[in-house]
Formats: C-alpha cells, sequence, structure tokens
C-alpha cells in the first residue's frame, strides 16, 4: 500500500503577521517555519500510524516549494515519512499547486492521499478537492477519524450539522483535522535516518495560475477593550444590548 | 451569463449560510450587469420561491434524493453540468462544510480559478479582485482572479442578509446524476443544541473554570442566551468537554455575532480560532491576560461570581423587554 502525504512549509502559529514592498509580500523578517499542522499532526501521523499496523505500507511526502522547505521536509521524514518528493516552485495559487502534485500522483497510483484540512496561512481548504478531481478520485473533506478494513476506508466527517461515517473503497483523497491522531516529536532514531533518506527535486509542469495575490492588508486596530466592574453585570448587559446590539 | 449560487441545506431546511451567499450573490450579480440564479441538489421541505425575497429569479434544482447525501464527485459533476447550462460566470458557496468539500472541486473541474474564505464583494473595478480572510483571521489579502469562470466561498456570518420583495421560479434541473462512490452508513446531527459553528452566541470556558465539574454557570448562560457552548485546546485535551467543543487554531474556527470567553487567557492559537466574532467578551480574573488586548469588553473578576451574576441579568433583561 503507498500512501502520500502533502505537507506545506507555515509560519509558526505565533509568528507576527506583517507585510512588506507596499503590502504585497509576507514579512519573513524572523519567522519560524513549521509543518502545517493539519498535515503533520493528523494525516502525518495517521500515515505513520497504519505503517506501525502494517510495515509494508510506503509513505510518500510531497510539497511544493522552493529549496527553503526543505527543514520541514526533514522534519517530516524524521517522523515517519519514507521518501519525499519537492517540486521546486513558489505559489500561491491553489490549482497550480494541486495539478503539480496530480501529475506524481498519477504516475504512482497512490492508494490513499492525504491532505491538512487547510493551510495557516493562505487558509485555503482547496488542495484536497482539487486534487481529487484532477486524479478522478473519491474525496472526503475534513475528517475526524480515518480506519481501514482491507480496501475499504470508513472516515467520519464534519458535515453541516454534525458528522457522518463514510465509506469508501481506495483509493481515496482525505482532508484530515483534530481527531484523525495526535501529534508526535520525532525521536533521535527518527532524525538521524532522515538525513539518509531520499529527498527527490522536481522541476514544476509548466501551468498557468488561475488567481494572484494584489495584496495584503492588517485588520484596523482594534478601539480597545472597555472594561466593566465586576459587581456592575448589568452595565455589560446595557452594552451588549444597547451598544453592540448583539443580545 | 449568471451569477450561480449554490444553496446549502440539512435536514430538509436550507441554513442560514445560504440566505448569506443568495444575498451576496445577488448584489454581485448586480455589479455585473447579469442575472443570480440558485441551485439546490436534493430535496428540501423549504418553500423554495421564498428565496426569490434574497434577490435571485430563478432557482435550479435537481430534485434527486441522491443528492441529500454529498459524495464530491458527484456533487463537482452536477454542479458542473448546472453551471455550464446557466453560464456562469461566477460560481457562489459558503465556505461552511459543504462548500468545504465541495467548491475546490468544481473549481478544478471548471478550471476556474477560486477564492475561499471571501468577506467582501469583488472589486471589479479593473479585473476581479475578492477580499478573504487569510494567516487565520489575522490578515486580509486580496486575490485576483484570472479565469474567464470564476468560484467564490463566502466566509459564514461576514456578510448582512438583505430581504426584500420577490418570488423566485423554481425549474428542476434535467442531470444525469452519476453513481456515488461513497456511502454514508451513520450520521450524527448534533440536535437539541445549537451547531457551534452555526452559531449567534457561543460561550467558551478555559482553564480558569478549573474542572469540567463547574462547567454548570457555562451551560447555565448559554442556555440564557441560546448560544453553542466552546472550550480552549487545554480543557479539549485534558477530556473536561468532548473535543468538537475545541475552539482555536486547530480546532474549530467560529465566527459568531457575540464571543464570551471565560476564564481563558487569549493565546495567539486560540485567538486565531475566534478573531473573527463581531464582539468578544472577556471575563478573566488575571487582568493581564492577553484576551483583553482582542477583546470588546471585558470584567476583571472571578468567573464563579461574575458569571450567575450575568445569567441573572440577561434573564432580566429579557424579562424587561
Amino acid at each position: 500500500m503507498k500512501i502520500l502525504v502533502c505537507v506545506s512549509k507555515t509560519p509558526d502559529t505565533t509568528s507576527k503577521i506583517a507585510f512588506t514592498d507596499g503590502n504585497a509580500k509576507f514579512d519573513e523578517a524572523g519567522v519560524q517555519w513549521i509543518i502545517n499542522p493539519y498535515d503533520e499532526w493528523y494525516s502525518l501521523v495517521r500515515a505513520i500510524e497504519l505503517k506501525e499496523k502494517d510495515p509494508s505500507v510506503e509513505i510518500h511526502l510531497i510539497t511544493v516549494g522552493g529549496a527553503d522547505a526543505e527543514p520541514i521536509i526533514r522534519k517530516a521524514l524524521a517522523l515517519g515519512g519514507d521518501a519525499a518528493f519537492r517540486i521546486n516552485a513558489d505559489s500561491s495559487d491553489s490549482y497550480y499547486i494541486a495539478a503539480q502534485i496530480a501529475e506524481k500522483a498519477k504516475q504512482e497510483s497512490y492508494d490513499i492521499i492525504f491532505t491538512g484540512k487547510e493551510t495557516i496561512d493562505y487558509n485555503g481548504s482547496s488542495i484536497g478537492g482539487m486534487l481529487a478531481e484532477l486524479t478522478n478520485l473519491p474525496f472526503v473533506s475534513l475528517a475526524t477519524k480515518f480506519e481501514l478494513t482491507g480496501s475499504t476506508a470508513s472516515i467520519t466527517r464534519e458535515i453541516e450539522g454534525g458528522e457522518e461515517v463514510a465509506e469508501v473503497i481506495l483509493p481515496v483523497v482525505v482532508s484530515c483535522q483534530k481527531g484523525v491522531a495526535e501529534q508526535r516529536i520525532p525521536n533521535m532514531r527518527g532524525i538521524m535516518a532522515a538525513r539518509t533518506k531520499p529527498l527527490n527535486v522536481k522541476e514544476p509542469n509548466n501551468l498557468d495560475a488561475l488567481t494572484t495575490i494584489v495584496s495584503f492588508e492588517l485588520p484596523p486596530a482594534k478601539a480597545g477593550v472597555k472594561l466593566v466592574d465586576a459587581d456592575n453585570v448589568n452595565e455589560l448587559v446595557r452594552l451588549l444590548h444597547e451598544e453592540a446590539k448583539v443580545i | 451569463m449568471s451569477v450561480l449560487i449554490f444553496i446549502d441545506h440539512s435536514d430538509g431546511h436550507v441554513k442560514k449560510s445560504s440566505f448569506e451567499v443568495l444575498t451576496y450573490g445577488a448584489q454581485l450579480a448586480a455589479q455585473l450587469g447579469t442575472q443570480a440564479e440558485g441551485l439546490v441538489l436534493g430535496t428540501v421541505n423549504d418553500d423554495l420561491t421564498s428565496l426569490g425575497k434574497y434577490g435571485v429569479s430563478t432557482i435550479h434544482q435537481v430534485a434527486n434524493e441522491q443528492l441529500n447525501n454529498i459524495d464530491t464527485q458527484v456533487f463537482a459533476q452536477v454542479i458542473t453540468d448546472a453551471a455550464n447550462a446557466s453560464g456562469a460566470q461566477v460560481v457562489v458557496f459558503s465556505h461552511n462544510q459543504t462548500g468545504k468539500a465541495v467548491a475546490a472541486r468544481v473549481a478544478a473541474k471548471l478550471k476556474a480559478g477560486i477564492v475561499t474564505g471571501a468577506c467582501a464583494l469583488p472589486d471589479t473595478s479593473n479585473g476581479f479582485v475578492v477580499r478573504k480572510t487569510v494567516f487565520s483571521g489575522k490578515a486580509f489579502a486580496n486575490i485576483s482572479i484570472n479565469s474567464p469562470i470564476k468560484v467564490i466561498s463566502l466566509n459564514p456570518n461576514s456578510f448582512t442578509t438583505i430581504t426584500g420583495e420577490g418570488t423566485a421560479t423554481v425549474t428542476p434541473l434535467n442531470i444525469t446524476v452519476p453513481a456515488a462512490k461513497i456511502k454514508i452508513i451513520a450520521t450524527n446531527k448534533v440536535s437539541g443544541e445549537v451547531p457551534l459553528t452555526e452559531a449567534d452566541i457561543v460561550v467558551s470556558g478555559g482553564r480558569g473554570l478549573k474542572g469540567p465539574e463547574n462547567w454548570g454557570i457555562i451551560l447555565d448562560l448559554a442556555k440564557e442566551l441560546g448560544a453553542a457552548t466552546a472550550c480552549s485546546r487545554p480543557v479539549g485535551d485534558a477530556h473536561w468537554r468532548p473535543h468538537h467543543e475545541h475552539v482555536g487554531q486547530t480546532g474549530v474556527q467560529v465566527a459568531p455575532n457575540l464571543y464570551i470567553a471565560v476564564g481563558i487567557s487569549g493565546a495567539i492559537q486560540h485567538l486565531a480560532g475566534v478573531n473573527r466574532s463581531k464582539v468578544m467578551v472577556v471575563i478573566n480574573k488575571d487582568p493581564e491576560a492577553p484576551f483583553f488586548k482582542a477583546a470588546d469588553y471585558g470584567i476583571v473578576g472571578d468567573a464563579f461570581e461574575v458569571l450567575p451574576k450575568l445569567t441573572a441579568a440577561i434573564k432580566q433583561m429579557k424579562t424587561n423587554n
């Protein structure tokens, strides 16, 4: 069985969000880069758990990004991937990224393709669905649980107003979120092994991006908190009712 | 030519997020000088003609019960066929669970550029530029869609619903529905409670409540307000509350009209899940809690004393009105 885990490099969750070049670019100064948490904690760890149950499982990692994405791929390999692929392109367009990954996916015929439910930088939630369309596979989004029996996956997913359990015969594309697995820390053995695992770099296919980022903006500064005395909750109720008009 | 609006439904009813996209789609159509048309897949109990009050003239319906369950492959095929049939230039979804499942797949099928999590009407003065939230609500990006067909999914609770006069014509759409590859074997809808992502008001508790046995004061306040309940990550991780209540960067992201945080310090990861709320209230005994910097209203005080008083005061206000 072969599993593809899509990983993306994102700024750490505590990063200061600022922009440069006349608000056209994310300011990378002082930013710590991490594996997108949804890709790492949930999809990658679940893939590793499946491999622990069945050692014949082969896990491939793929990212679309520049050479600066390599440290996070090495970390993903240290957690447990077998081989990694980096498509050497920098793009913010989800169709461009999905199409690059789809090319690789078509060559390898994976049984399971895992993505995170979204990246924490662009919040697109698009790669999984697009990848499924471009490879003509079923897609189950927002998974909170992924179980495998033979070649049938039983996937719990979040839907409008609740959750449901979907059953599908592999191959399948799944976008993962909290619940699918628990975060792990790479151990020393994994970190040593990751140094010699293959990290293949491939040039991108020539494709047009369908979207481009024009500019970024920070939200207007908050007016500041209005403090109400703890003995005067009636005043808070009045403010919420008359001023904010939310109750 | 048209703006095609995907109308989502659940349990036979059209949801609030759909009223928002209908308003958005109708305004966008007016801006582009074209028609707004709705699309319903599956069967609903509601009167669809009444959705005309949001500004749509025609609603296409593929009233096939198979479509009451979502298989994204089937949905993408049917929605693409419908988009082609109505000559859609723009297809609009809500960025809710259904939109997250389906919109990107439809975009790939149409080879349309997509902006998900949009929060305003596009600027069409020079191209087609859509504003969306990025960095988990900590910033906005203006994205230009460069393809002839465009797909937008709108953040729930970010666009005000406007109603007018009007009745829509509902026309059955004859589209072959392909067989589903996904089988739904169990559905578990949250009944009796307000689903967290749809709630207008959310009352959320953190470690400051000291233990699951103290949640009564949160539940009482939520009940009085008709609110959903939520919690911070440490509370979910400690199993004081069910996992699905965890809001934050890696949990559920919410955007209610009112978010009340009780005993939550306001770590940046927590704020990333709630900062699209219209109004935030924080109740915390630590005046240095970072949440006070993000909130609109605050009380520095002991939750165990403040909350019962607040619940009583709200009850009193409701009686007076």
